[in-house]
């Protein structure tokens, strides 16, 4: 079962996926097209396993961890079929530092060597878990190809096992840690609705449902180029060619703002494009969480975008038709929920067998069918992550970006971290974001009267309300990806802003319960600045935010005089 | 030339069965085979399902007069293969690739499988560069960028038609880089008029020479419908990666093709999905779409407008759905600008182009162009809220802010919308005529643009000609 198999004269890839008395049935990654019935089978022994080692971080491949840019020099500008090529560059030579000497007693998950995989990462190569023994021979430091032999091993049964730089790994296995820790950090995305409103912790996973056009790439991207994980896993299944092509040629523009150096040096791509094969799409998600989980066992925070979930859940559905099981819901598999959740599970904040912390946040893209929320595999997905951004078409409709809507999207993990805020940004954060909040609820509840009749009749104080919310909306919510200063926003920064517009939302009050009408408050000027502030204020002059205090200050002082 | 099989084991529907087929000379998948009939006429099939001996054939031009031991069946041993050349231009073929012009048969410079293969997203290129429609609603706001492929959702009745024929014209003379431009027309399962419509109206463009057709109109048989587009697009990847050309291929209507699907899939007996449309309508929506694109091996691209009527105009239905999942954005006509006599009703709101954000501004349109088009989306947005209120309280009781928005509703559908059949908009032209619009709002509204912007645009003396 489950293990991987070369098929026909062609050797397409293929993985055996059912057994039974008199025939076996292989899924096969590739076009079958042409294929003939007497052709011959080659089993391979193994189950369908990823290559892990150095070479893998800046390179794309597809979704059976086929290099595509090798791919490219051996069939041209199309993906032909039946090519077995190895995953890493076998030509390149690395800065190997061996960190064992012979005798040294070693178990799974213990660093042999070290060496630079790009200029942001260190690769450690590691014992495979199932191994432990004695190290009999060591190769001097220098420069090696990953297929070299660096250092033997003699494991508990007197066999001696040679060590090179990479190894394999069943992708639909989990790599085994030590334990799994409580969650108590943000992944900090620079992003102010999801840091603040919904943040989403290192470990954690999150979704983000929209129909078409509502922005769930163009969301996934700047996660990917942002956030502070070390290591990005970017998973485009089933998506868009130029898609993948647009990421691939931007992250090698952009610069990553903590270390200055392009950000593809922390980026693996698998690109399994809509019109590649439909089996392969299915095992895409699986190649890249076994690449998370390799980089989260040396110690490294990473992020899995997985663009998107619905695909993956399609491709199931098309593979389950095409077995002629019984369907469920929709023609989806009944077993799709228990595939979400054990893909979903394997997120989360580890201490790995080697000692180090290390975590894997995993923020999955859902296209639900016709935009609709209660279809299947939403619903499913609902149910195994704890963060959820809706995104929604109106507010995309009116180019509002990120449509994430601030009424039915949710956070599990603001308990787990409130105190990293309050420690590390101030201590009142959680107090303004639920002031935030609160500002956005009672708006809304207003807009259902102002729908029917209209804002004029409302009373100044609930004006107040309507104008501040829009200054939450316009000037914090929304965010230009664009712009140099807006795309990444700190969280100081972002504090500082909910600052601003709570003391203005306060004052304004004041002013309004002492009978100053509504229309002289918005004459001062005083909200469209705060509205403009995030383009205003650059984010490494954050003193400038005293002086706008001051500002708001003195023309409350004017108005009541 | 292979074993023929005398005969037939089961007839049904467009599908056939060949039983004992020896293994020493076995079917491949998709493999193409050749039916004689008994008075020599030959009719194309297509090997779809294979079990040990048993193989299923689907036959293109319908199964009418075959019976069981009437036929003689031979497989060719390659899968469906189209010739081309460069004489394909100017050609009409059927649905399955046959000249059907009357000019007799095309000197292959080769053979090409018209399934084609996924292009690797390592050779693509990002699609950059943007081509000028000269039809204000799609330039200004939801760009054509070539080597994208940008839907038209229309509905029956609507000017879908008439809009891809004004993109063709103009796009053609806007086409100045000097490289070859063409256009590969794929009809599947339109009537004769809308087929007619298109030939004449390349005809008076005088496109028509550098137009390649396939036709497979409404009576046609289905199968022939699923290969049509397949067909099309082969020719234009080799007309765009192997010639150099810019190809636009223009598909209608992929409706009727998903419908041929959907029958096609029922008479396999497979499990249906959403509708009864079968659960690998994405994915075969995807092998077509995705063959729109720019790779950096050769000059030429090529960029899809598919057109495609939503069933009762529902955009949440399967085929709109699915569609705008793969395509890089949609243009929607709506019906309510069609009834009130706007041309081309182009529903702004949910109209995109995804590629549009790195194909505008600076060196390609102008550094306005993005600040112009947010902006117009926003207030547009404003206008479809204050109409809804004005809707139950009446236009009286609207605030004076309100009323502006109302006013700049009604101008911007009659002057920025609204376009003859034969105007052709520069880019300059669009964008002021943007700006002059939003000029109708107070300047406090313009929240998506910043200062030096509105200084230079804002100005609303502009407006008077807006009646």
């Amino acid at each position: 079962m489950l293990e991987m198999v070369y098929v026909g004269n062609k050797r397409l890839i293929g993985e055996v996926i059912g057994v039974n008395d008199g025939f076996t049935t292989i899924q096969v990654y590739e076009g079958t097209t042409g294929l003939k019935p007497g052709e011959p089978v080659y089993p391979t022994g193994d189950p369908l396993s990823v290559t892990l080692g150095p070479g893998i971080l800046s390179n794309i491949y597809d979704g059976i961890q086929r290099p595509l840019k090798s791919m490219e020099k051996l069939t041209g500008a199309f993906i032909g079929e039946g090519f077995n090529i190895s995953a890493l560059d076998e030509e390149r030579l690395f800065d190997v530092t061996v960190c064992v000497k012979p005798g040294d007693k070693l178990k799974g998950g213990d660093v042999y060597a070290t060496c630079p995989e790009t200029s942001l990462i260190t690769h450690k190569c590691m014992i495979p878990p199932a191994l432990q023994g004695e190290v009999t021979f060591v190769a001097p430091d220098g420069q090696y190809h990953v297929s070299d032999v660096v250092a033997r091993i003699r494991d508990e049964k007197g066999h001696e096992r040679e060590l090179t730089l990479c190894q394999k790994w069943p992708i639909r296995t989990a790599r085994p840690v030590q334990e799994r820790l409580p969650i108590s950090r943000p992944l900090i995305t620079g992003q102010r609705v999801i840091d603040t409103l919904f943040p989403v912790a290192k470990g954690g996973t999150a979704a983000i449902p929209g129909g078409f056009g509502t922005g769930k790439t163009m969301t996934q991207h700047q996660l990917a180029k942002w956030c502070d994980a070390d290591i990005i896993v970017y998973i485009g299944c089933g998506e868009r060619g130029n898609e993948m092509t647009q990421v691939l040629e931007e992250f090698t523009e952009l610069i990553d703002p903590k270390s200055g150096k392009a950000l593809t040096d922390r980026t693996v791509l698998i690109a399994n494009t809509s019109n590649m094969p439909v089996a392969a799409r299915e095992a895409s998600i699986y190649t890249g969480i076994t690449l998370a989980e390799y980089y989260r066992d040396m110690g490294y925070h990473v992020a899995i975008m997985a663009d998107s979930t619905s695909r993956w859940a399609e491709a199931l559905r098309e593979i389950s038709g095409r077995l002629e099981e019984m369907p469920a819901e929709e023609g989806f598999p009944a077993y799709l929920p228990s595939r979400l959740s054990a893909f979903y599970e394997r997120a989360g904040y580890m201490v790995n067998l080697n000692g180090t912390n290390g975590s894997i946040t995993i923020i999955g893209a859902v296209s639900p069918q016709g935009s609709d929320f209660s279809e299947p595999v939403t619903q499913n997905t609902k149910r195994f992550v704890r963060c959820f951004w809706a995104l929604d078409k109106s507010l995309a409709y009116a180019r509002h970006y990120p449509a994430i809507n601030w009424t039915s999207s949710y956070s599990e993990y603001l308990d787990d971290l409130g105190g990293y805020y309050r420690e590390n940004i101030s201590p009142e954060f959680m107090k303004a974001r639920q002031g935030i909040s609160n500002l956005l609820m009672e708006e809304s509840n207003l807009m259902e009267i102002v729908k029917l009749i209209g804002a004029d009749v409302l009373p100044d104080d609930q004006k107040l309300v309507i104008e501040i919310a829009r200054v939450i909306r316009v000037g914090f919510l929304q965010q230009n990806a664009y712009h140099a200063d807006d795309t990444y926003v700190s969280l100081e920064k972002q504090y500082k802003m909910m600052e601003l517009i709570l003391l203005l939302y306060k004052k304004s009050k004041a002013a309004i319960s002492v009978g100053i009408t509504l229309s002289s408050i918005m004459q001062t000027g005083l909200f469209e600045l705060l509205i403009k502030m995030k383009y205003d204020i650059p984010n490494d002059k954050l003193e400038m935010f005293d002086a706008y205090k001051e500002q708001i200050s003195d023309k409350f002082v004017a108005l009541s005089e | 030339m292979g074993l023929q099989f005398v005969g037939l084991k089961e007839i049904n529907g467009s599908l056939v069965v060949l039983d004992n087929i020896p293994l020493s000379n076995p079917a491949g998948y998709e493999e193409m085979a050749e039916i004689v009939l008994e008075d020599g006429s030959k009719r194309l099939a297509r090997v779809v399902e294979i079990e040990g001996g048993r193989v299923v054939l689907q036959v293109f031009e319908g199964t009418n007069g075959l019976s069981l031991n009437n036929t003689k069946t031979t497989l060719t041993g390659h899968p469906m293969e189209i010739p081309l050349s460069r004489e394909i231009l100017g050609r009409v073929f059927s649905g399955a690739g046959k000249p059907i012009d009357g000019l007799g048969d095309i000197f292959p410079e080769k053979y090409a499988d018209i399934n084609g293969k996924p292009l690797n997203p390592v050779t693509r290129s990002y699609p950059h560069n943007y081509i000028r429609t000269g039809i204000s609603s799609i330039d200004g706001l939801a760009t054509l960028i070539r080597g994208q492929k940008l839907p038209i959702f229309s509905g029956s009745g609507m000017s879908h038609n008439k809009l891809a024929v004004q993109i063709v014209r103009q796009a053609q003379i806007a086409e100045e880089s000097g490289q070859d431009f063409a256009v590969v027309f794929a009809a599947m399962g339109v009537t004769s008029d809308v087929a007619d419509y298109f030939k004449s109206s390349f005809e008076e463009s005088g496109v028509l020479q550098k137009v390649v057709m396939y036709m497979n109109l409404s009576n046609d048989p289905i199968i022939e419908r699923i290969l049509t587009p397949r067909c099309a697009l082969t020719a234009a990847e080799y007309l765009a990666f192997e010639h150099n050309m810019h190809i636009l291929v223009i598909m209608t209507d992929i409706t009727s093709y998903c419908e041929a699907l959907r029958e096609f899939s029922s008479s396999k007996g497979e499990i249906p999905g959403r509708k009864g449309y079968p659960g690998y309508l994405y994915s075969d929506l995807a092998s077509m779409y995705e063959r729109a694109g720019i790779i950096n091996t050769a000059q030429g691209s090529v960029t899809q407008i598919p057109i495609l009527t939503m069933p009762n105009d529902d955009i949440t239905h399967p085929i709109p759905d699915l569609t705008g999942y793969i395509t890089e954005g949609q243009i929607v006509l709506d019906r309510g600008l069609d009834q009130s006599g706007v041309y081309p009703p182009v529903s702004v709101l949910p109209s995109l182009s995804r590629l549009m954000k790195d194909g505008i501004g600076e060196g390609f349109t102008r550094a306005d162009h993005s600040a112009c088009s947010n902006q117009l989306f926003s207030c547009y947005a404003k206008v479809m809220d204050t109409r809804a209120l004005a809707s139950v309280i009446g236009e009286d009781e609207l605030s004076s802010i309100d009323k502006s928005y109302m006013r700049f509703g009604q101008m911007f559908e009659k002057y920025f919308l609204s376009q003859g059949f034969h105007e052709d908009r520069t880019i300059e032209e669009t964008l002021d005529l943007g700006w002059d619009l939003l000029s109708l709002l107070p300047k406090g509204e313009l929240d998506r643009v910043d200062e030096k912007m509105l200084e230079k645009y804002y100005n609303p003396e502009r407006t008077a000609r807006f009646q």
